[in-house]
Formats: C-alpha cells, sequence, structure tokens
C-alpha cells in the first residue's frame, strides 16, 4: 500500500494524501512511512480529526482537477463523513451535467479480529454499493493492492478502497511494475468442479482454507475473488456456475442487507437455469462485533461457516440460517 | 453591481411567476432581499476565483457571470440547461465561470469552497474560493470544521454566511445562545466582520479586503452579511406560522435596490439605471425564450453520467 501510494505520488503532480497521523507518525498501519519525508508535507498532510471535512475537501480538491488520497483510519469513522461521500463526492459529476468529476480515492480498513470491539472492527462497504457513482474496491493480494490503486487513482470518479486489517501482513510476490487491474474484473483463485464461492479482501483467504477442509470431505471449490464490488463482475460467476451449479457468497460483513444479497439476486434473475440448489450467503450474525474472543468467534464469518454453507448448498447437511 | 441586482431581483420575480402559473416544478428559494450579498461579494472577485453556493443560489450564480438563458432552461429541466436537466434549481454549476455548484446539504458550500482552496495552495495558485452559507449552516459541524481546516492551513478561503434572519422557520437566537455570527471567527483565529448586507458597497468593501488578504497567502476570513430574506423559506412556506406580515413590510423597506439608488443619486445620470433596468428585463425575457424553446432531455440521458 506504501508502494502503491508512493507510486501515484511519483507519477502526478495532482496526487496528494490527506488524513491523520500520516505525516511524521508514518500513518497507525505505516501506509504512508516516509512519503512526507519523500514528497512533502504539503503532499502528505496531516489534518485534524475531523471525517467530514477531511472528506468534503477532498472533493473540493477534486472538483478543481486535483487527484486526492483521503485515508479514514477506521472504517466505522466513515460514518462521521458520510455527507461528503454520499452527498457530494457520488454526484457532483452527475448532477453538473459531467461539467465537473470528483476523481478521489478514499481509503479505509476496517474487519474484525484485532478485538478493537464494535466500533472499530466493522465491515461496511455494503452501504456503498447503494449509491450510484461510487466505485468500490476490496483488494485480497498484495499484488491486487498496487495493481487495483493504479487503475483507482487513474480514474475520473470516486473509488473506495476498502483494506482488511488482518491482510497488511500478507506476504505475496508483487510484479515491479505492477500492472494496473481494470475494475469490474474478477479473478478465479482456485479451480474447481462442485460449487463456486464467490468472496472479496480476507473472505477470498476464508474461502481457500475452506476449500481446502472440503477437498477432505471430497468436495471440489472454485473460489472467486471479485476483487471490485462497484462495478461487480456478475459474468465470471454466471461462467463459473456454468460447471459447478452451486453458489456460495461469503464476506465478513453481516450477512443481512450485505452485497452477497444483490449478487444471489443478479444469479437467479440472470442464470437460474445453471442453480442446482439455492445460492446461499456465508456472512456475519446480525450483532455488533464484540470483543471477548470466544464472543466475535460466535459471530463473525469464517472459513468454517463457508464450509458449513457449502455442505448445505450441496445438501450434504440441511440448512438452517 | 446594480445590473447585478436588478437581474436577480427580476430573475426571482420572474421564476416566482412561472412556477405559481404552473411551468416550473420543483423547490424553489427566492433571493429576494439578497442581492446586495450576491452582487457586492462576486464583482469583488476575479473570474477565475470560485464560488460554492446553497439551496438558495440563483443570485450567487448570476452575479459570478454564469449565462441566464442556461440557468433558466435548468430550472425549466431542459436539455440546454447547465446541468443538462440534471441539477434543477438547487444545483446549478458553471464552471466556466467559476460557479462551482451550489450544494443544499447546509454547510456543504463551506467544504467545497476549502478543498478548492486547498488545491489553489497546492499548485500555488493565487485565487480565492467563496462559500455562501445562511445563517442556518451555523448549527452544522462542517461549518466549524471547514473553518478550522482553512484556518490551520491558511487557505485562502472567503466564508460569506448571509443572515437573512431565518433558518427556514427558526431565527437565529433560537438556535444559537451567541447569535452574533462573526464572533465565531475569533474562535478560529481569523478575521470576522459584520457587513450591511443590504450596502453592496460595504459588501463589496469587506469582500475585497477578505479577498486580498487571502490572495496575498493571509488565509480565511468570515464575513457576515446581515439581510433579510424577503420570501418565506420556499416558495409555498407556511411563513404565517412564524412571522407577521408587518415585520416583511418593514424589513422590505430597506430595500438593498432603493438604498443603491440613494447612495448613487449625485453620481448616476438621470436615465441611466431605467436603461439598465430595460436592458435587464430584455436578457430575462429572452432567457425565457430560450428555456421554453430548448427541448427537454432525452429521457436515456438519466442513465448516462454515473454507475
Amino acid at each position: 500500500m506504501r508502494e502503491a501510494q508512493a507510486d501515484a505520488l511519483s507519477a502526478d503532480d495532482r496526487v496528494f494524501i490527506m488524513g491523520q497521523e500520516l505525516g511524521e507518525y508514518g500513518g497507525v498501519f505505516r501506509a504512508t512511512e516516509g512519503l512526507a519525508e519523500r514528497f512533502g508535507a504539503h503532499r502528505v498532510r496531516d489534518m485534524p480529526i475531523a471525517e467530514q471535512s477531511m472528506l468534503g475537501a477532498g472533493v473540493g480538491a477534486a472538483i478543481m482537477g486535483m487527484r486526492p488520497i483521503v485515508e479514514v483510519m477506521f472504517m466505522d469513522f466513515i460514518a462521521c463523513g458520510m455527507d461528503a461521500i454520499v452527498n457530494h463526492a457520488a454526484k457532483v459529476g452527475y448532477m453538473s451535467g459531467d461539467q465537473m468529476r470528483a476523481p478521489m480515492v478514499i481509503r479505509t480498513q476496517g474487519g474484525s479480529g484485532t478485538h478493537h470491539g464494535s466500533q472499530h472492527s466493522q465491515t461496511l462497504e455494503s452501504w456503498f454499493l447503494h449509491v450510484p457513482g461510487l466505485a468500490v474496491v476490496v483488494p485480497f493480494t498484495p499484488s491486487d493492492v498496487k495493481g487495483l490503486f493504479k487503475t483507482s487513482i487513474r480514474v475520473d470518479h470516486p473509488v473506495l478502497f476498502v483494506e482488511h486489517r488482518a491482510l497488511y501482513r500478507t506476504r505475496g510476490a508483487v510484479s515491479d511494475p505492477v500492472e494496473p487491474i481494470p475494475l469490474g474484473k474478477g479473478v478465479i483463485r482456485r479451480r474447481g468442479d462442485d460449487v463456486t464461492v464467490v468472496g472479496i479482501g480476507k473472505s477470498v483467504g476464508q474461502a481457500q482454507i475452506a476449500a481446502r477442509l472440503l477437498e477432505e470431505e471430497g468436495v471440489s471449490v472454485e473460489v472467486i475473488d471479485l476483487r471490485t464490488l462497484v462495478p461487480l463482475d456478475v459474468d465470471l460467476v454466471l461462467e463459473s456456475l456454468a460447471h459447478t451449479h452451486h453458489l456460495v457468497v461469503a464476506h465478513e460483513a453481516v450477512e443481512r442487507g450485505g452485497w452477497a444479497g444483490e449478487l444471489v439476486s443478479r444469479v437467479v434473475a440472470e442464470g437460474f437455469d445453471e442453480l442446482d440448489a439455492p445460492p446461499l450467503r456465508a456472512g456475519s450474525r446480525p450483532v455488533p462485533v464484540p470483543f471477548a474472543k470466544e464472543l466475535e468467534a460466535e459471530m463473525i464469518a469464517d472459513e468454517r461457516l463457508i464450509a458449513q454453507r457449502v455442505r448445505q448448498a450441496l445438501g450434504m447437511v440441511e440448512y438452517a440460517p | 453591481m446594480f445590473r447585478l441586482m436588478y437581474t436577480i431581483r427580476r430573475f426571482e420575480v420572474t421564476m416566482e411567476r412561472a412556477h405559481l402559473e404552473g411551468e416550473l416544478y420543483g423547490p424553489f428559494h427566492s433571493s429576494m432581499g439578497q442581492e446586495a450579498v450576491s452582487a457586492g461579494v462576486c464583482s469583488a472577485l476575479r473570474l477565475d476565483d470560485v464560488v460554492a453556493s446553497t439551496h438558495r443560489g440563483h443570485g450567487h450564480a448570476i452575479a459570478k457571470g454564469a449565462v441566464l438563458g442556461r440557468i433558466c432552461a435548468e430550472l425549466w429541466g431542459r436539455s440546454t440547461g447547465y446541468c443538462q436537466g440534471k441539477g434543477g434549481s438547487m444545483h446549478i454549476v458553471s464552471m466556466d465561470h467559476g460557479f462551482v455548484g451550489q450544494s443544499p446539504i447546509i454547510g456543504g458550500s463551506g467544504l467545497l469552497a476549502t478543498g478548492a482552496a486547498l488545491a489553489f495552495d497546492l499548485n500555488r495558485e493565487e485565487r480565492v474560493a467563496v462559500a455562501f452559507m445562511g445563517d442556518g449552516a451555523v448549527g452544522q459541524g462542517v461549518f466549524h470544521e471547514s473553518l478550522n481546516l482553512a484556518a490551520i492551513w491558511r487557505l485562502p478561503v472567503v466564508f460569506v454566511v448571509e443572515n437573512n434572519g431565518y433558518a427556514h422557520s427558526f431565527r437565529a437566537e433560537q438556535m444559537q445562545v451567541n447569535p452574533d455570527i462573526a464572533s465565531r471567527a475569533a474562535g478560529f483565529g481569523i478575521p470576522g466582520v459584520v457587513v450591511d448586507g443590504i450596502d453592496v458597497f460595504a459588501v463589496r468593501e469587506a469582500t475585497r479586503t477578505a479577498a486580498a488578504r487571502a490572495r496575498e497567502g493571509g488565509g480565511p476570513s468570515l464575513i457576515e452579511a446581515k439581510c433579510y430574506r424577503w420570501r418565506g423559506h420556499n416558495l409555498g412556506d407556511a411563513e404565517h406560522l412564524y412571522r407577521a406580515r408587518e415585520e416583511v413590510e418593514e424589513a422590505r423597506r430597506n430595500d438593498p435596490l432603493e438604498r443603491f439608488r440613494a447612495a448613487t443619486f449625485d453620481l448616476i445620470p438621470p436615465g441611466v439605471l431605467e436603461e439598465i433596468e430595460a436592458a435587464a428585463e430584455e436578457e430575462i425575457d429572452e432567457a425565457v425564450r430560450f428555456a421554453r424553446q430548448s427541448p427537454p432531455p432525452d429521457p436515456l440521458t438519466a442513465l448516462e453520467g454515473s454507475f
């Protein structure tokens, strides 16, 4: 992420970063370490803890031709800046009859697993599918982080770039220079024949673990990483279903109202004949993320739930919500 | 400036009539009575300075130089409007004139202007961004956030609060223990001045001072322009529930256009203002004709420009 941002700052004078603890501190997750030194404090800007003005000023700068990267430290805090994203960033281009654009990347990270409690652990990207005008990117591999970011900072519309805290220590090969990855193109992470499991971000890794568990039970799982939720690569899912005929959609977000519902609905409408069984969702239970690890494990969607949903989708066990 | 004020006045009167006759639809927020603020502020700016506005923004757009015909066409929801019918009365934008949009989300203009000023600062451009806001915006968190951000980064912003007496139905003193809005500037360490918003010369002077300071790197200022909203919050507003007719009639005696006439009585030869009025009337008539004759947008364009 740090390299991706450094590349963006190097490549384009219009790019700058703003957020909290970015400069001398280097970002609470080290994503801007050394960047202020290299590019100047005017381009890696520390600012007050004020999400609305951080995001709103980002929009104002973007409509004047800049390409801000705005870092929202925890995804939970994005609730404080929703007006700037929903009412301004997403709409100014359309409302103005395309006289202006708001090219900006809103970077944030979320998710459970570090026991930060209910207000620092949410997975909220589903909110943004409902607002036309925003691309939603959720990378999984280190290479995808760079490839997707390269595209995100170049496109002429706002992009919400959602990282998962638990993935910051992921190791993986990254080519140099990395090729930009188009938004809206998912990728098959594992080939399989019996069931398609679709995820994004950390859920893809969990789906891969679930696939290995299920392999021992004789189940062959195909894993798709959508990489972006808007645009949504429904075609890739439909292609996969043409040979697996079973679908499980996995996300850490609360199952109720999550993006899996949107994908399932699209698949049912456009690929009903390919389905041999009802598609299922593997999402978290509808409660806030609790602190104690036993409690968190009970409600968060993980590889065990994904594996269980696969068994249910294949009729190996009876479905229970 | 008289031309601007008169045009704004007649524009609002004409659009109001078109609404009442059923020709226009959607919400309508008249800026009648506040013409001196629009004209005074914008006449102190350069073409490449930018203005962010509010739901009550027709006057700001006109004063910043936006073309009347295209504003009208947008109010009519026509394809020739500034936003091709996607914006309407509360979302006029004319990037060619530095009118970077209205935010009817109260206080939003402060953020757009602060962000625009940040862009100017990063690009080392000597441009100024103005945020028009109403007195109601002072209750919003973004008002304080944007003043603070502009202050700590010494951004070239002029915050203009048009204190027109009412935030919809509420008077400022009902919602703020300290209704002296300009005094809020002290909390952010920036200049705050009160100006008579009926006096176009005073508004222009205050804006010149603030804009010059901003352009020279001195940072933002807050101008509170005291004025009076002649009409209800919007067309059809139940005004009688919160203010007496007599109060409005009294306030209307303090007319910014009449104030201009009185101030310039000895300076402008007879007939000159009448000529300006006639020319403005003609321009509005032409703008309305243009809007009426323009085709509606192709419905399919609704699906273009977003995803």
